[in-house]
């Protein structure tokens, strides 16, 4: 509670101080006139259409049940819930009014075609950082999409919060607008990267942790530890828990495929960021992987091993088959039976389940994600090839999966130390304290939102 | 070794290794028919049964994690003369071809409405989503299985 | 289930002696009694002097003798016999309707023995769409035609004209006192010839034919019952299990057989030349005895596979034998507009949802008897007995339920390696399935195709050129020697596959429906270049070359459609050579709202028509799908299916058919390809060779039937094949403004083409 006050009367000082700037006032911009269609060049479409890929525009504007990009997904925040928008072109209650000037606004001043403040739900910090000419092209390929008249439901925000005009003050501590800085020491690829990264991207937005006023703490920047959608986000600095240290080829193919032979498969709402990736053009992914590559370069973890040895057979997996004792662990057993089946199957990657040697989640500092995956799994994507993983929060009690979480990570961790907390977040995930949201390779949810709603097993 | 495994009601001691798939002891020590194996991989559902109250691949469950346990099978619904609601939903839609992947999709169902009797067709289309069929009987389950819910919500 | 249970001792012999078989003298069914056989052109009965037997109705024609359809017992119990195998499409059920309409019995009152080396007529394989054509309409003759002898047997008995007498309800009736149909037929034969014609009963007098009957296996399957070749548990039965080698032309080097002998439970480890199998006590133990073998194993591999990358290519690189499916023999005139096309199709899998099974046991008395799901008993008895080095008639194969297998899967291959396995510890039944990762990597997959369309139309938007080439193997390499189970390629004395011949008959094989007879055509000329090798391996899948030829015709259709300016149903109308066809064709669009289509961004509407085979059902499907134009996802939303069976048996069963042949063949057509590199088949299971999920199941699919009455039965269970995904791609055009020939239409795919196209 105290802090809440501290929070309040911050916030108050500071949109004071944003008012003597003259931030808080932003005019409106003229609506488009009605029924002037306007005509893009193709090619500049198709180049907005691979940076809404890059800025995953959809997932946070589409919801499970809605239509493209026409808003209304849920967005927890500390202060309330923030419903997306509709930014379809639908001139009712999408952005079909909005001109271009209007929109490149928006991206880099987070304030709406009206004037009105938006909330940094909306990544208009990175966003900022985003070029003239990207936002013309982003501009081109919205305006372009089938427009769909959906509403989004109001925002549920506590006071102060609930006052736009309070964001003026949130922006003058941490929009920093322009072009990120060009670094001459480094490629020109590296610099795409990070132009990229920082604007379009916002990897930052989930992979740096927030202070108490929803910024991004800038001294920790890519320092991991949000939990997003009941998943933990990875350090992508020299903090990185990677086993084995990630070259940029190989980060490129995971941000493509979600997926990495040296690491494992992308999940939660990192699945849905790879699913869109998919869809960018590989000069610009290789581009970001170079420069994330560069955040992790400092991490002390080996290069990456050969891979597995090839199949020995394809006539049935190559789990070991010696008999469990009944002595023996009770993770072992567990390991034996429920994972080894695939994680031991000889198959190349994606397929079969990764070596655990090789597990990001493994050697992470928290368990949440191996705990998520291990009760909901990985469910498979409609019609696609791509790593699937049973979910066994079914079978699994709550001893049984800390049983397991030991046993995984005494064995494959390199040393690392036993989770302390692994028995509370097990027990906070079953409940649905933890909600966990569940997407498929594709990027779509499945099952219910959250998946553990009134408890795991749903 | 022994191990007392509760299953349709019934307590039995079953000697196998610890690390022996419920599977092998619903179909071999057991004698029921129902679950089915599939894959072995947790990928296509056939095996699924309910333990305690949730929907599992028993394929992949060691019976060593079931001591205690209360374990279901489609054999539990009811039986040819005495279908019980979920039966007779499948049989008055016809809902089946070859019929291999039904008991899966019946004991994920009866964990469903069980769980929520008023599941509207998205929410079976999304519980079933780990069970595959291959004839396409696809139309005819979802039928069957609101058919069952409103049976259930009726009787 | 009572073919189930340890082997009968039932023979034909046995049962032809058992009290009370029926016996009459066939001159009491004199020919003037019979009606039309609606089923053939029947010829006229045979004069004495003719050498040449007449041709009976369907599968009467192999298999003559009334006995061999139906006996009566003397308590009154009627068993049908029938050489079809229940494969999950419901056949036990229409066949039994068929018997109980004509017997005037209810259908649940009796007993059906389905394929059985011993006991059923041979009817070769259940496939093709064939068994209401064949086996239904045997039994229905058949049954007809005991009706009629009862009625007969009653007539002389009561001495009165047999017209004033009738059947029901398993007695003759209209004399002084009803009689049983058991006291008709007591110490007596019906080891008789059938007769060409039947009294059929006509279609507007049924009572259990065109209704929807319940099938009578469900019941079973939804309890728990005893349905399947897995659940069978004969005394003291082991499990065995094959470990495969790595890829087709591997080799075994080594492998530790006296290691894997002394685990727990392990009775036998198999071993002959590259063949590798273990037998144990318990299935688990088998499982994981299996796992140490395969790990243990050492293979020689060499690459044999062509390269994936290239596909249309490698397959048009194959040595090629050219046939003429069909020929005008006339030159095109008056084109003005042409459309040309190349499309492909990948190898596909059965992707039955349960590996394979089969259970065997050499018995005591030297005869091998083998439960398996194979399609044919006889031609799988015959491989086997070869594999074995046995006389046929001490191999008895006897049909039981596996999962649905939609053609020629592991089925045989798990017959051959529990005939194997049973051969290596007499007297014990060993009971074998196959892994996941075994059915999925070594069943004979649909093959690979490509064709070729080069169509013109004249001034007026008729088609006036049609010129069509298609490149496949043969869709049949099914078991009848031995060369065609797997396991038989890896023994110590292999067994090398039959060569494979480029045959051009009505049914079709690659060539399935590439006559396009659905159409008045002024010129038509269709080639079928023949691919004989075959580098992976390949056999029958449902619709076997109709569904790439249909999806190829059907598309080529739409869009001459286009160039001529027409709508697509209109067009197909004006060039229907056949009015049943139109009639489909009227149905499907109307039901589906055709003419009130109004477009929306992202979807579109497909049509399709087929007869498949140009000779079994009328098809034509309209469909709506919606295709996400930045991740090339595709949607089927609804589907409205028009067919028309001919007489109809059981409604019911045709619209399950149909609706799981349009979901299975949208999974084909979206999703499935068999993946492999140049040595090893890589798609092993459900991840690497996904198929369609829950998520993916569209809003709605309606199937309408025309009714037929009296007309003949047309087979129904692989109409909607090629129908679908012709009708896939159509409306993937129409939503997106660009075709796709490639199948599947993955979203790669279509991203791809809608960047291309624009």
């Amino acid at each position: 509670m105290r802090r809440i006050v501290l929070v309040i009367v911050a916030v108050i000082v500071v949109v004071a101080a944003a008012a003597y700037f003259g931030l808080v006032y932003k005019p409106a911009i003229d609506p488009l006139p009605q029924g002037q269609a306007q005509s893009f060049d193709a090619a500049l479409i198709a180049h907005g259409a691979e940076l809404a890929a890059i800025g995953d525009c959809a997932s946070c504007h589409t919801s499970a049940a809605g239509q493209p990009l026409a808003g209304g997904v849920a967005v927890p925040t500390p202060f309330g819930t923030i419903y997306s928008t509709n930014i379809t072109p639908d001139r009712e209650t999408g952005i079909g009014s909005w001109t271009e000037a209007a929109f490149v606004r928006a991206m880099q001043q987070g304030v709406d075609r009206e004037g009105r403040h938006l909330y940094p739900a909306f990544p208009f910090d990175h966003f900022t950082h985003v070029s003239d000419d990207d936002d013309k092209a982003l501009y081109a390929y919205l305006m372009t999409r089938d427009p769909v008249n959906a509403r989004p439901p109001a925002n549920q925000l506590a006071f102060p919060f609930n006052i736009r005009a309070i964001m003026a003050g949130w922006d003058l501590l941490f929009l920093k607008p322009g072009l990120v800085a060009e670094d001459a020491s480094q490629t020109p690829e590296w610099n795409r990267g990070h132009y990229l990264v920082e604007g379009l991207g916002h990897c930052g937005a989930c992979h740096t942790p927030r202070n108490a006023l929803g910024g991004e703490d800038a001294g920790h920047a890519y320092g991991g530890g949000m939990v997003i959608d009941g998943w933990f986000a990875y350090p992508i600095n020299a903090s990185s828990p990677a086993p084995q240290k990630w070259t940029p080829d190989e980060l490129a193919t995971y941000l493509k495929t979600g997926f990495s032979a040296d690491h494992g498969a992308s999940r939660g709402p990192m699945a849905q960021v790879t699913a869109k990736l998919g869809e960018a053009s590989d000069a610009d992914l290789h581009a970001m992987a170079v420069y994330i590559a560069s955040l992790m370069a400092g991490s002390s973890a080996p290069a990456p091993q050969p891979p597995n040895p090839p199949p020995l057979t394809s006539g049935d997996s190559l789990a070991p088959p010696e008999v469990i004792k009944a002595s023996a662990d009770r993770g072992a057993v567990i390991y034996a039976t429920a994972c080894s089946s695939c994680h031991e199957s000889g198959r190349l990657p994606p397929f079969g389940g990764i070596d655990f040697h090789k597990s990001t989640a493994i050697h992470a500092d928290s368990p949440q994600n191996i705990i998520d995956m291990v009760l909901f799994g990985l469910p498979a994507a409609e019609g696609r090839t791509g790593a699937t993983m049973p979910g066994f929060a079914g079978t699994l009690s709550q001893d049984d999966l800390v049983a397991l979480l030991n046993y995984l990570r005494a064995t494959y961790g390199d040393g690392r130390p036993a989770w302390s907390n692994a028995a509370q977040l097990v027990a906070d995930t079953l409940s649905g304290k933890t909600a966990v949201n569940l997407y498929g390779q594709d990027g779509l949810p499945r099952g219910p939102i959250p998946v553990n709603r009134g408890g795991a097993g749903s | 070794m022994s191990i007392t495994l509760n299953v349709n009601g019934e307590d039995h001691s079953v000697d196998a290794d610890i690390d022996t798939p419920l599977l092998y002891v619903l179909r071999n020590d057991l004698k029921l028919n129902a679950a089915k194996f599939g894959c072995g991989l947790g990928q296509c559902g056939a095996c699924t049964v309910i333990v305690d109250d949730r929907p599992i691949f028993s394929c992949l469950t060691p019976i060593s994690l079931l001591q205690g346990r209360k374990i279901r099978t489609v054999e539990s619904l009811g039986t040819p003369d005495k279908p019980g609601p979920l039966q007779r939903a499948f049989i008055d839609e016809q809902a089946a071809q070859c019929g291999y992947c039904i008991p899966g999709m019946m004991m994920r169902a009866q964990a469903l409405l069980e769980r929520n009797p008023h599941a509207s067709d998205a929410e079976i289309r999304t519980a079933l989503e780990p069970n595959l069929c291959r004839c396409g009987t696809h139309m005819r389950i979802i039928r069957a299985v609101k058919r069952a819910a409103n049976a259930m919500a009726g009787a | 289930m009572e073919e189930f249970g340890a082997p009968s001792s039932l023979t034909r012999r046995r049962l032809l002696q058992g009290g009370g078989a029926l016996v009459m003298s066939f001159s009491l069914l004199g020919p003037a009694r019979g009606q039309g056989n609606p089923d053939a052109a029947a010829p006229p009965p045979a004069a004495p002097a003719a050498p040449k037997p007449p041709t009976l109705p369907g599968s009467l024609n192999t298999n003559r003798n009334l006995d061999s359809w139906i006996r009566i017992d003397a308590d009154g119990q009627v068993t049908v016999f029938t050489g079809k195998a229940e494969l999950g499409q419901g056949v036990k059920t229409a066949i039994l309707q068929c018997a109980a309409e004509e017997l005037a019995l209810d259908p649940l009152k009796l007993k059906l023995v389905t394929a059985d080396t011993q006991l059923s007529p041979n009817e070769g394989y259940t496939a093709g769409s064939m068994s209401m054509q064949d086996s239904g309409t045997a039994v229905r003759n058949a049954a007809a035609q005991v009706r009629e002898l009862l009625i007969a047997q009653a007539a002389k008995q009561l001495n009165v004209d047999p017209s004033t007498l009738h059947a029901e309800n398993g007695q003759v009736l209209g004399g002084p006192s009803p009689l049983a149909y058991g006291a008709l037929v007591a110490g007596q034969n019906l080891h008789v010839e059938a007769q060409p014609q039947s009294k059929l009963t006509p279609s507007a007098s049924f009572k259990v034919m065109g209704k929807p009957l319940g099938r009578v296996d469900i019941p079973t399957k939804v309890t728990g019952g005893l349905a399947y070749v897995q659940d069978l548990r004969l005394d003291g039965m082991l499990h065995g299990r094959v470990v495969r080698p790595p890829s087709y032309k591997a080799t075994l080097v080594d492998a530790d057989v006296d290691g894997v002998g002394k685990l727990p439970g392990v009775v036998k480890v198999v071993r002959d030349g590259s063949y590798l199998a273990v037998i144990a006590e318990g299935e688990w133990q088998a499982v994981k005895a299996m796992r140490t073998l395969a790990r243990s194993a050492k293979w020689q591999e060499e690459p044999s596979l062509p390269d994936p990358a290239h596909l249309p290519d490698a397959l048009k690189s194959l040595a090629a034998q050219d046939g003429t499916v069909a020929d005008s023999k006339t030159a095109a005139t008056g084109v003005v507009k042409t459309f040309e096309a190349w499309y492909t199709r990948p190898y596909q899998m059965h992707g039955s949802i349960g590996p394979s099974c089969a259970v065997a046991q050499l018995g005591a008395d030297g005869v091998m008897t083998v439960y398996t799901h194979t399609q044919g008993v006889y031609p799988d008895r015959q491989a086997i007995a070869q594999l074995l080095g046995m006389d046929q008639s001490k191999v008895r194969c006897i049909h039981a339920e596996g999962a649905g297998c939609y053609g020629h899967n592991g089925a045989d291959d798990a017959a051959a390696d529990a005939a194997l396995m049973a051969r290596a510890v007499p007297g014990k039944p060993v009971r074998v399935q196959f892994m996941r990762e075994q059915e999925h990597a070594w069943e004979p997959y649909g093959p690979g195709m490509v064709t070729h369309f080069k169509g013109g139309l004249d001034a007026n938007g008729r088609i006036v050129a049609w010129d069509y080439e298609l490149w496949s193997n043969s869709h049949g390499a099914r078991p009848g020697s031995a060369g065609a189970l797997i396991s038989a390629r890896y023994l110590a004395k292999p067994f090398q596959p039959d060569e494979q011949k480029l045959s051009i008959n009505p049914n079709g094989s690659g060539d399935r429906n590439a006559d396009p007879l659905g159409y008045n055509l002024p010129q038509k000329h269709v080639i079928w270049h023949f691919i004989k090798d075959q580098p992976i391996r390949q056999s029958s899948l449902r619709a076997l070359g109709a569904y790439c030829n249909v999806f190829s015709m059907e598309s080529s259709v739409d869009e001459l459609a286009r160039l001529a300016g027409k709508d697509q149903v209109q067009f197909r109308l004006e060039h229907a050579a056949d009015p049943r066809g139109a009639d489909v064709i009227k149905l499907a669009a109307e039901k589906f709202g055709w003419s009130n289509w109004q477009p929306s961004a992202g979807h579109g509407r497909g049509f399709a028509f087929a007869r498949y085979k140009n000779h079994a059902c009328y098809v034509a499907i309209a469909l709506e799908v919606e295709v996400n134009r930045d991740s090339g996802a595709v949607r089927l939303v609804r589907a409205n299916v028009g067919i028309d069976s001919g007489e109809i048996v059981n409604p019911d069963g045709i619209r399950n058919q149909t609706e799981g042949g349009v979901l299975q063949s949208m999974s084909w057509t979206l999703y499935e390809a068999v993946t492999f590199d140049r040595t090893r088949i890589t798609s092993v299971d459900w991840q690497t060779y996904p198929i369609l999920r829950f998520g993916a199941v569209p809003d709605s699919i309606t199937v309408d039937i025309i009714p037929r009455p009296g007309q003949p039965f047309l087979g129904t269970g692989e109409g909607a094949q090629g129908p679908t995904a012709a009708a896939l791609g159509n409306a993937i055009r129409d939503a997106i403004g660009v075709r796709l020939y490639d199948l599947p239409f993955r979203p790669e795919k279509v991203k791809a083409a809608l960047l291309a196209g624009k």
